[in-house]
This record gives structure tokens, C-alpha cells and sequence, in this order.
């Protein structure tokens, strides 16, 4: 997947949507200001989250950030691989390295997401 | 070696290389200076003599002591300690027998944990700033983790939180992060009522559910237990051997719980891994301990240590330093804080806890004290202290009118019930030399019929058979006047 592609929500989390079914991961952007990533957690199929929970945890050896729901939906898939090859969200942000797809409570409302260029404004402006 | 002499494993090197400790607690002495045949025989070699008389050869004859030396036979620590507060009592000092429990107990403690402790190298209240900087201050909290954890059986012990209350309201914490529960926490009635109430304080304005899981004759019954844990229960906290000294159905309870998804954590004895199941064989999720029993003295109640420990895949949900071991650019061992990036300097409000230190001095008592110990000085320590406990009882309970309150079997702790109120009682013992209690009244549990005639009787190691026959006269004595 090309990022131009995607949606991007403002706390880095990327959005791939097909249908009713969203597919999240962690922006580029995002993985290079954590550097090395250490440890990342995921939710259980089946779980149900409102926007801006925590869908789960990424850690570096900076700090320790959450990641957010970008919409209201259901767990239907985990990347259940990603804890163990943490070096893909380096190599393959946008591929290989999904996290999570939701089923969307409504796939109408994503007006919060932004498009890959206005991301990289947002990037730029948010005092990194 | 002498049968009942312990070497400990390599593990331990905060103590010199030469120097292997003993346990103390039974009837064997402690050769802290060595003198082998063997070392004897060596020393001979190197000065090149054959036996001991050839070095007082040049004394005259006359001179020289023929027979041995009047002296009792060695005797161990634990019994020279007993004699010379019992010589203190024959001067008019007043030192009270101790039969006190419900939280701390007077256990015995080598003159070594002292002597080491108060190293000035060790003698500081904290993990140091830049605690890196500090390396034999995070290798004894290394070998303290590595000591809980052999203790304990768990995975991960942490480098210690404050004490024993504080550390079931963060185990219960710790199981919000990891299960999301937040609406309901069940916890048993027999729970120690001030851990209870540190409980009640940390979730009183959080909006959780504190479910209270009653007892019947002292103990948590299981089968009454599953109606009352479900899927939006976080965790069931248990306490073995309980508040009143019985002990509970740990892996019942836990097995329980784990069919509703719910976490147990157990709040143990620091002692009884030494003679009881430790707290892995029964399955929990985490385990803590007030670790006062482990080389700290009563000291009125405080400061005292907090054990924690959990399984690893709980690790990262874990509050409290966290000791790691690793290499130096040099290849070799060193020492490191591990896992800080979920503390509050780095993580804020979202750090697992707001106790970002640990109770370094007395992790390091412990330390020394397990250490010293070793698993077989604990197993003497935890048996003696239930066969004085099981004498006590017996002797206790054949007084007109005294009864045990709960028909359960206990470990080194046990309620005592009496014809007359406790508030009367346990100051007229004081008056004949015996601190023991403390007087249940003063805690608010529920379902017990005359609880204001209880107290709670406690027995450790030290305790000998006079001071528990002293216990039962002085006792009849009060009960009739």
C-alpha cells in the first residue's frame, strides 16, 4: 500500500479502509521518532473500542506510547506476528507491518482522518 | 560438612568469597571464623609445623593450661541471643515476650543482616539517582529478586514496593491493565483488615466495585465463591495463611477465578513458602508479601517491605523498579535499570504506578537474610514456628473457657477466644511481661459472634517452651481474677 492511499489520523495511526473493514497501522513518521522499538501490544479479536481508546501499546526504548482507535468499531484481525518481527514496522509501516483490522460502526464517519499530504503538514507543524 | 550446615549456591556475592554461611536456627553453631582440620592442616603446611603445641613450644611447661577450657559448649545465635535478653530481664529491663501477630511478627535475625546493612557503601534509603552509577546497590537488588523469586516460584519479582498493603492495591491495579476490568474487584473477607482498608482509600473514588467474598468458620468456601466472581470481575484477591491464620483454598479460589477470566492474586506469608505450598504451586498471577519477616525488625509496626512478584507475561504491567543484568562495553557483567520507559518520569500519568522507588534498605535486609538463611534455615523457621504455634494452641485451649475460634488448620497464627473481653485481657498479660494480640475488636469484620473475646496469638521460632508455659499460667491467672 502507497500512502498517498491511506488516511492518516492526527496521533499517527494510518488507515487503510475496504468496505466496512478498516485495516490500522502506525505511521512512518511515528515509528522513526520512537527508534527502536521494543515491545508492542495488541487487543483481542472481538474487542470493541470507541475513537481515541487504546487499542494497545507500543514501546521504544524512549517511551511507551499508546495507540489509538481512529474509529468506532469491532477487532475482526490482529497481525498476531508483528510482536515477534517488530523490525517490519521499520521496514514495511504501510505493508507488511498492519496491525489490526476493525469492522466500522459507521464507515460514513472518518472526517477526522486526513489525506497523506495533509499529514505531512500536520508532521511538520506538530514540534517535532 | 556437619549435617544441618548449608552452603549456599554461587549466587550470593555480596558475602565474602571466604566466607560460608551457616543456618542458625536449630541447635548448630555458627562458625563464622573457620577453623577446619582441613584449613588447620593447610596453615600447619605453610609454616611448616606438624601440630598446634609446637607453636607454644618456647612457653615453659608450668606455664601452659593442661586441661580445657571451662567453657559451655557452643550454642547457636539464635540461643545466645535468648540468654542475654533473659540476663537483661534478671537486671530489671523490661523486654516483653512477643506472642504479637496480624501483619508482623517477631522473627529472628542474624547480627549479620545488621553488620551488612550498615555498610556506608549499602547504608541509603533508595535506589540512587543515576542508579547506574551505583552498581553494588543494583547488584543486591538483582540477588534480592533473584531470592523472591526462588522463594516465591514466580517468574518476575520486582525490586519491592513499600509494603504489604500497598502491594495488593497494585497487584489489583496491575490486573485492570492487563484485563481492562475495571468494574468489580472481589476480595476475601479473611483479608488483613488494614490491607483492606488501603484497598478501600486507593478505588474509593474510581467508580470499582469492591465485592467482599464472606467466609464460613474462617475460611473463603469456593463453592460460594463462583456466584459471585464473573466476566466483568477484574481479579479475586486471597491471603494464605488468611488474617485469622487459617488456611484458605488457594487453587480452588484460583481456578475460580480464572474460569471467569478474572486474574488471582495472593497476598502469602513471607515465611510459609518454608513449609507450605509457595505461591506458584497454586497457579496465581501475582503474588505479594509484607516482607518484615524476612530480616527487618518490628520496629512499632513500620517501615516495612513490600514483595511483589507476577508471571512474565505480566512483566510489562508490572509497577516498581525492575533490576536487569547485562554487559558493559567491556564484555563485562553489570547491572541496569530495565524497563523504565513505563515509569512516571518517561510515562506520566499512564506509568504503571505513581511509587517509582523502591524500600532499598530493607530489600537489602532481606537480601542479606535470605541469604544467610538459605532454604533450609527458612524450612526450620517456618516449622518450628508451627510446631510452637500447634503447643501453643494445645496447651492454651485446655484452660477453662479459652477456645481456638476457627476449627481450621493454621500455620504459625491462630484466634484465641476467651470468657472476658480482649480490651481487659491482653493488658493484664502485658502487666506480667507478654505482648500478644493484636485485640480483634479492633478491626471491623463481619460475621464473627463475640469477636470483642478474641485475639489473635501468634509463634515464631524464638519463642521458647518456658515463654509459651509463662503464656498459658499468666493466662489462667488473668481469666480467674
Amino acid at each position: 500500500m502507497k500512502p498517498e492511499d491511506l488516511r492518516f489520523a492526527k496521533t499517527h495511526e494510518w488507515v487503510a479502509v475496504d468496505g466496512d473493514v478498516a485495516t490500522i497501522g502506525v505511521s512512518d513518521f511515528a515509528v522513526k521518532l520512537l527508534t527502536d522499538i521494543v515491545f508492542l501490544s495488541l487487543p483481542a479479536i472481538g474487542k470493541k473500542f470507541v475513537p481515541g481508546e487504546s487499542l494497545g501499546e507500543i514501546e521504544s526504548v524512549k517511551a511507551v506510547s499508546d495507540i489509538y482507535a481512529p474509529m468506532q468499531g469491532e477487532v475482526i484481525a490482529v497481525n498476531n506476528t508483528l510482536p515477534d518481527n517488530l523490525t517490519l514496522l521499520n521496514e514495511s509501516p504501510y505493508e507488511k507491518a498492519w496491525l489490526l483490522k476493525m469492522r466500522m460502526a459507521d464507515p460514513s464517519r472518518l472526517d477526522n482522518l486526513m489525506n497523506y499530504a495533509d499529514y505531512q503538514e500536520h508532521c511538520k507543524s506538530d514540534g517535532h | 560438612m556437619k549435617p544441618g550446615i548449608l552452603k549456599m549456591p554461587g549466587f550470593c556475592s555480596l558475602l565474602p568469597n571466604h566466607w560460608s554461611p551457616v543456618i542458625y536456627i536449630g541447635h548448630f553453631p555458627m562458625p563464622y571464623l573457620f577453623d577446619t582440620p582441613e584449613q588447620r592442616r593447610k596453615m600447619f603446611e605453610a609454616i611448616g609445623i606438624q601440630s598446634i603445641d609446637e607453636l607454644f613450644a618456647q612457653i615453659p611447661k608450668e606455664l601452659q593450661l593442661t586441661r580445657e577450657l571451662t567453657l559451655p559448649q557452643p550454642v547457636s545465635e539464635l540461643t545466645l541471643q535468648q540468654e542475654m535478653e533473659q540476663r537483661l530481664g534478671q537486671g530489671g529491663t523490661s523486654l516483653k515476650t512477643c506472642f504479637l501477630g496480624g501483619g508482623v511478627y517477631d522473627h529472628f535475625i542474624p547480627a549479620v543482616v545488621d553488620e551488612m546493612t550498615a555498610r556506608g557503601e549499602f547504608y541509603t534509603a533508595y535506589t540512587p539517582y543515576q542508579a547506574e552509577a551505583s552498581q553494588g546497590t543494583l547488584q543486591a537488588f538483582y540477588e534480592y529478586q533473584t531470592l523472591i523469586t526462588q522463594l516465591t516460584g514466580m517468574d518476575v519479582s520486582n525490586a519491592s514496593l513499600y509494603e504489604g498493603g500497598t502491594a495488593v492495591s497494585e497487584a489489583v491495579f496491575m490486573a485492570m491493565r492487563i484485563n481492562g476490568r475495571h468494574q468489580k474487584v472481589v476480595f476475601a473477607a479473611t483479608l488483613h483488615p488494614e490491607y483492606r482498608r488501603v484497598l478501600v482509600t486507593y478505588f474509593a473514588r474510581l467508580g470499582t466495585e469492591l465485592v467482599e467474598l464472606p467466609h464460613t468458620n474462617g475460611v473463603i468456601d469456593p463453592a460460594k465463591c463462583r456466584a459471585v466472581i464473573d466476566s466483568e470481575t477484574t481479579a479475586i484477591v486471597i491471603q494464605q495463611p488468611n488474617f485469622f491464620g487459617c488456611l484458605e483454598d488457594v487453587a480452588a479460589l484460583t481456578e475460580i477465578a480464572h474460569e471467569a477470566g478474572a486474574l488471582s492474586i495472593l497476598a502469602f506469608d513471607a515465611v510459609s513458602p518454608g513449609l507450605l505450598k509457595k505461591p506458584a504451586d497454586y497457579n496465581v498471577d501475582i503474588a505479594v508479601a509484607e516482607g518484615q519477616p524476612l530480616g527487618t525488625p518490628l520496629q512499632y509496626g513500620g517501615p516495612l517491605l513490600g514483595i511483589f512478584t507476577c508471571r512474565t507475561e505480566y512483566m510489562r504491567k508490572m509497577p516498581g523498579r525492575l533490576i536487569g543484568k547485562t554487559t558493559d562495553r567491556k564484555g563485562k557483567d553489570c547491572f541496569a535499570l530495565n524497563l523504565q520507559a513505563r515509569e512516571q518520569h518517561i510515562r506520566r500519568d499512564k506509568a504503571t504506578s505513581n511509587i517509582c522507588t523502591n524500600q532499598g534498605l530493607l530489600a537489602l535486609r532481606t537480601t542479606v537474610f535470605l541469604a544467610t538463611v538459605g532454604p533450609l534455615g527458612l524450612k526450620q523457621m517456618a516449622t518450628l514456628s508451627h510446631q510452637k504455634a500447634r503447643y501453643a494452641a494445645d496447651l492454651l485451649t485446655k484452660i477453662p473457657g479459652v477456645s481456638l475460634k476457627f476449627n481450621q488448620p493454621f500455620f504459625r497464627e491462630f484466634v484465641l477466644q476467651t470468657p472476658l473481653p480482649s480490651a481487659d485481657v491482653l493488658p493484664a498479660l502485658a502487666v506480667r511481661g507478654i505482648n500478644v494480640g493484636p485485640d480483634l475488636a479492633r478491626f471491623e469484620i463481619s460475621n464473627v459472634k463475640d469477636w470483642q473475646n478474641c485475639f489473635l496469638v501468634a509463634l515464631t521460632e524464638k519463642r521458647t517452651r518456658s515463654e509459651i508455659e509463662h503464656l498459658a499460667k499468666a493466662l489462667t491467672e488473668v481469666l480467674k481474677s
